[in-house]
């Protein structure tokens, strides 16, 4: 026992080193798992409300850069107001809408936290489950995709950018009917890569790439990118398309959530499909 | 005494401050994150008991991992340093010195010591945090590179930072 007791304190440090370290290990896997919910992470409540501070102070920085894009977005929507049209028509009605039904409500939200940098990358806005966000929502800026929500606090969210290993948004080439996934391989926060997209199609630099809407996620024609490169990779029968981003990560600081009404309809329905046929 | 337990704890919090505010925005410029808040664990006391030193870096570990969502990633790259720091210490430093000496910086052991120590506890934990964070070697190269710049950005501020303490900290 005497001796067990002198073998253990003299390497004292590489026990604990062991234990400590096995725990650090046990931490970074259990993380990992996207499933397990967890509240040490900046989707925690004490840790959302310090990074807003942090956030009310430093936003003005940026401030010149936000007022561009909303400039930008308040042409686009005031172009499409009615007023911007010449009215020709004789007769006004009042038509209570019964065929087009609301399907995407958007949620605007500030962002109080972001990393761009690191290989998986997240996003914390300040708005929670009290303004109706749920985890699995998408995420858009007045530029482009920003990501998919991730965890869900009352007051803050924490969103999993497209700069992530798992986020895999479903994108298609404007003016073809080919999709793909958005991958992004943790280099470069402006690019990142659409695969699976057939060889055969002659792609032009430039041409502008959009969600295909084929998720419950995005709607369909929400910016993506552009083309910067297309090659093949591997000598397969897919071409790897590169992808200029439309959304400026390091500038990102008002989002809107998307609320897909139809959502839990739709994916009713496609669990059915996958469930045997009884006859 | 009472002093240099005040001074680390104050420490501990203004590198965490530091880090997750200030440095964490260093990616607007497209470098890398330094991880300045590494000298805590350089800077701790010679004859910490070596439960607390474990304690303590991996503490500082998981409070920076709470505030950029890689829970255990700096803890398991922390623990690695502080187990790296005691072996180190043991073959180069002396009883004597250590009785004499508290806290290991540049003005008490010199700038050879001081850069070989800090340089080795720097890329190990740098390497340890990146090859954990990628998983992938595929990405060697890659992962080499990125090592390499983030050690000189954090290297650069460390002695920035012992240079401006230079006098003051002889025993604190």
């Amino acid at each position: 026992m005497n001796n067990l007791w002198r073998f253990i304190n003299k390497y004292s440090a590489l026990f604990l080193f062991t234990i400590f370290f096995i725990f650090s290990i046990v931490l970074i896997i259990r993380n990992n798992d996207f499933q397990r919910v967890s509240t040490l992470n900046t989707s925690n409540e004490w840790i959302g409300k310090f990074y807003t501070q942090v956030n009310n102070i430093t936003k003005y920085i940026q401030l010149d850069e936000v007022n561009k894009q909303l400039v930008a977005e308040n042409t686009l929507l005031r172009n499409q107001l009615k007023n911007a049209y010449f009215d020709d028509s004789l007769v006004l009605n009042t038509v209570n809408d019964t065929i087009n039904r609301v399907q995407y409500q958007y949620i605007s939200a500030e962002v109080v936290n972001k990393s761009v940098n690191a290989r998986n990358n997240y996003i914390t806005i300040n708005r929670g489950s009290k303004h109706g966000i749920k985890k699995g929502m998408g995420v858009v800026c007045p530029t482009g995709v920003v990501g998919i929500v991730w965890n869900v606090s009352p007051d803050f969210a924490s969103i999993q950018s497209v700069l992530h290993e798992d986020t895999k948004i479903t994108s298609s080439i404007e003016g073809t009917p080919y999709f793909g996934p958005l991958l992004w391989d943790g280099e470069n926060p402006n690019v990142a890569t659409l695969a699976d997209i057939p060889n055969q199609i002659n792609l032009k630099k430039g041409t502008k790439i959009s969600t295909s809407g084929l998720s419950v996620t995005f709607p369909k024609g929400i910016a993506v990118g552009k083309v910067l490169k297309a090659g093949v990779k591997g000598g397969g029968s897919f071409l790897s398309v590169t992808v200029q981003l439309a959304t400026n990560f390091y500038a990102l600081q008002y989002v809107y959530v998307i609320k897909n009404t139809f959502a839990p309809e739709q994916q009713n329905l496609e669990n059915l499909n996958k469930k045997p046929t009884d006859e | 005494m009472n002093k240099i337990i005040v001074y680390n704890f104050l420490r501990f919090f203004i590198l965490v401050f530091v880090q997750v505010v200030l440095l964490k925005n260093i990616t607007m410029y497209n470098l890398n994150i330094p991880f300045l808040y590494i000298l805590f664990i350089f800077l701790l006391p010679f004859k910490t008991p070596k439960f607390f030193l474990f304690f303590l870096s991996f503490t500082i570990g998981l409070g920076v991992d709470v505030f950029s969502n890689t829970l255990g990633l700096h803890a398991a790259a922390c623990t690695l340093i502080a187990f790296l720091r005691i072996l180190y210490i043991s073959i180069t430093v002396q009883n004597e010195s250590q009785e004499t000496i508290i806290t290991p910086n540049l003005s008490t052991m010199g700038f050879r010591w001081f850069f070989i120590y800090t340089l080795l506890l720097t890329f190990t934990h740098h390497f340890c945090l990146y090859l954990f964070e990628v998983f992938d070697v595929n990405t060697a190269f890659n992962l080499f590179s990125k090592v390499l710049l983030t050690t000189t950005l954090t290297l650069f501020l460390v002695f920035i930072t012992e240079l401006l303490f230079y006098k003051k900290q002889g025993n604190g």
